[in-house]
């Protein structure tokens, strides 16, 4: 009896080994809706393919949320292997010495197949080093755009089918919208990221020094430029007689262009399914408008969104099934069904491509205009992206100066000048902990 | 004669309190610690650069213009004080209204507890809604009926008013019920006795009622203090997020803000530590003083 006991523990153990439970991968992000239920698909599609490896997502609450939630598990050394993060807390993972493995290192040490011209390059140049290395995988990336109402061009004797390019032209259809009867010409999201950094890339201007951060922690702020003062200046003028509409920090000014009351609106194409659900009018999507006289303009948007970050400290196996379920995100056929299902942007030129072949653009040809905005010409130094540490602090400086110019409280000149000089505080503050 | 038993063993008492202590402990005491002790390094968030700065968190406070920690306190202390006001003047002159012999008092009395049952979160977005500068009723009837440019987006008095208004309607209720627990505690002879003298309705309020309220009151306002300094976070949350610029940027709503968000865990424990200062002064002052000088 007790023989066959142990012959048959022997023998789960042996039966145990060869069917080992795959290895699991915890991924923890910040996806809600329908942006949260493709996560899972993908997660779902990727477990179904093979069989040593699951990934396991894990809804972490807002940006803010996962990326707290991560510190305090990597604290507590219980940090997932997958963590996504947003463009904002990216020069602070970067500086995380120990805490995360980049993602050029993890594919070599695990001999994946690796790529890295597969890639948007102005999408992944926002998140790799300037020597090109990638740092983390782009995962939801959108850039800003202008929407329109066509509805309110026609009723304005406009031409639909014909947005206004440069901004001078922009603010004169803005007026023209408003004297229609309409509350207000225009409104933005985003004021600093929309208006402020992609505005800065567009017109191939430097937002900060070393190219925007990429090369160095003694970077500085510098867009309190005239070009800068005169653009906000003009939205300024123009919020006086409503024809601007302030509609508050981050999205908040959706609404706005939703129930009609402006006619144009500035938002990141991650909007768009949001739009079609709610706007009761026909609106299109075209390129943010750029100031003629800017030699080199336009040159290409930024982007925002997130990333994915592994972190340090993991098993080799763990960092083969990360290697392999990143392989296969960037697959053009898993990439072709993110792009389709959230409006975020493909990150490969194959996933475009046969999206495109798929006549996804003629039912949807906002996204197109985004994805062509940040292909427009290849990337340089001031449009690779933005590389702050405490760029969320400077962001909200950004936002609260911003309404205090609007409010009449200090005037533009004085308020760039604020923004440059405290956000470069921050910046030194960085630079004095991450030396 | 009562029979007083006393316990032997001396360890019996501690062993008793033990559960609690451990609780105070893990849950106050360990993180008040760690707070004080972040409060004197700057650090990366993921603990892996620690550099000690002194008391150099504490200065910046008050030195860095981009912290504004001195507009943010003097915000703090005007909003609670104006939601104190408020919703206890409003909720003492319910309360005497309901109290008296009128029909449907009960009605009366449940629904003005409702409020109450709702979350501090979703009062905010209640009141947001209504004075939406886009889309909100009151916003609207403003606009169109008076001509009254609502945008709290922008106008820093507005954005202070709405805020003070959402806070004090849902502490409301709260005074209510103990304001009219107290009124009715008031011995009804002294009030027709009052009567009889020929004191009118004003007179005995005055004279009578609000002397024998005067322990409510007091106990009251220490509540809504903490109430409106501390426990208001999700309405500014909700509401102004702060804004515009920073005139509704409380200091718990400041607390939140640069530590969670902005991963300035130096700052932010700093000024949780003043914070913590404040709350324990604020109770040393009600058990010291209030409750000792209060008429009962």
């Amino acid at each position: 009896m007790k023989r066959f006991l142990l012959a048959s523990l022997a023998l789960v153990m042996i039966a145990g080994s060869a069917f080992a439970a795959p290895i699991t991968i915890d991924f923890w992000h910040a996806m809600t809706g329908k942006n949260g239920d493709t996560v899972q698909a993908i997660c779902d599609k990727f477990n179904a393919s093979q069989s040593d490896y699951k990934v396991v997502p894990v809804y972490k609450g807002s940006y803010s949320d996962t990326m707290n939630a991560g510190i305090a598990a990597f604290r507590a050394k219980s940090a997932p292997a997958i963590i996504q993060v947003y463009e904002v807390g990216t020069a602070t993972m970067m500086a995380a010495k120990g805490a995360v493995k980049p993602v050029y290192q993890l594919m070599k040490e695990t001999r994946q197949k690796f790529d890295p011209k597969i890639y948007i390059p102005t999408i992944t140049s926002y998140y790799s080093t300037s020597k090109g290395e990638m740092l983390s995988l782009p995962f939801n990336s959108s850039t800003s755009v202008m929407y329109y109402n066509k509805d309110a061009f026609r009723k304005a004797g406009l031409d639909p089918e014909k947005p206004p390019v440069t901004w001078p032209e922009f603010f004169e259809v803005a007026k023209k919208l408003k004297a229609s009867g309409m509350e207000g010409g225009f409104s933005t999201n985003w004021i600093s990221w929309i208006q402020l950094e992609n505005f800065s890339a567009w017109h191939n201007q430097p937002f900060g020094t070393k190219s925007n951060g990429f090369d160095g922690l003694d970077t500085e702020l510098v867009f309190n430029t005239p070009l800068v003062q005169r653009h906000l200046e003009t939205i300024y003028q123009l919020s006086l007689d409503k024809t601007f509409i302030y509609g508050g920090r981050e999205n908040k000014a959706n609404p706005l262009f939703s129930s009609g009351q402006v006619g144009m609106h500035f938002e990141s194409i991650g909007g768009y399914a949001n739009f079609k659900n709610t706007c009761k009018f026909d609106f299109g999507v075209a390129r943010l408008p750029y100031y003629p006289d800017v030699a080199g303009a336009p040159q290409n948007s930024i982007i925002g969104g997130a990333s994915l970050w592994v972190f340090n400290g993991k098993s080799k196996d763990e960092y083969k099934g990360v290697a392999s379920f990143f392989s296969f995100l960037s697959t053009p056929e898993i990439q072709a069904f993110w792009h389709q299902n959230t409006g975020y942007l493909p990150i490969t030129t194959a996933a475009y491509e046969l999206t495109k072949s798929q006549g996804f653009y003629e039912k949807n040809p906002g996204p197109e205009v985004a994805i062509k905005q940040l292909l427009n010409k290849a990337p340089t130094k001031n449009s690779m992206g933005i590389r702050f540490g405490n760029f969320n602090i400077i962001r909200e400086i950004e936002d609260q100066t911003w309404e205090d110019i609007l409010a009449g409280k200090i005037s533009v000149k004085a308020g760039l000048d604020r923004m440059v000089r405290e956000g470069n505080a921050k910046l030194r503050d960085f630079e004095r902990l991450n030396k | 004669m009562v029979q007083q038993y006393e316990f032997k063993a001396k360890w019996l008492p501690y062993l008793l309190v033990l559960p609690q202590m451990v609780i105070v402990f893990v849950f106050f005491f360990w993180p008040s610690l760690q707070g004080l002790w972040q409060s004197f390094f700057l650090q990366d968030p993921f603990g892996g650069q620690v550099i000690f700065v002194g008391l150099e968190n504490y200065v910046r406070l008050f030195t860095d213009p981009a912290y504004s920690y001195g507009e943010s306190f003097g915000v703090s202390v005007a909003f609670a004080v104006c939601v104190a006001g408020l919703s206890m003047i409003l909720a003492l002159f319910l309360a005497t209204q309901t109290n008296k012999k009128i029909r449907f008092a009960s009605f009366y009395k449940t629904m003005m507890i409702w409020p109450y049952a709702v979350a501090t979160m979703v009062a905010g977005v209640l009141w947001l809604f209504m004075f939406n500068p886009n889309v909100g009723v009151v916003a609207w009837f403003l606009k169109n009926r008076f001509g009254i440019e609502w945008q709290h987006l922008l106008n820093s008095g507005q954005a202070f008013l709405l805020v003070t208004l959402a806070a004090s309607w849902k502490q409301i209720s709260y005074n209510f019920v103990f304001f009219l627990a107290g009124l009715q505690s008031v011995p009804v002879d002294f009030i027709e006795a009052a009567a009889i003298d020929g004191a009118g309705p004003m007179r005995r309020f005055w004279k009578i009622i609000f002397p024998l309220l005067s322990p409510t009151t007091f106990y009251l306002l220490v509540m809504n203090l903490v109430y409106g300094f501390f426990e208001t976070f999700p309405i500014i949350h909700q509401v102004t997020a702060g804004g515009p610029g920073k005139s509704t940027s409380i200091l718990v709503y400041k607390v939140w803000r640069d530590g969670v968000i902005n991963l300035d865990l130096g700052g932010s424990s700093a000024q949780s530590v003043i914070l913590m200062i404040m709350v324990i002064g604020l109770t040393v002052v009600q058990f010291r003083f209030i409750e000792r000088r209060v008429h009962y």
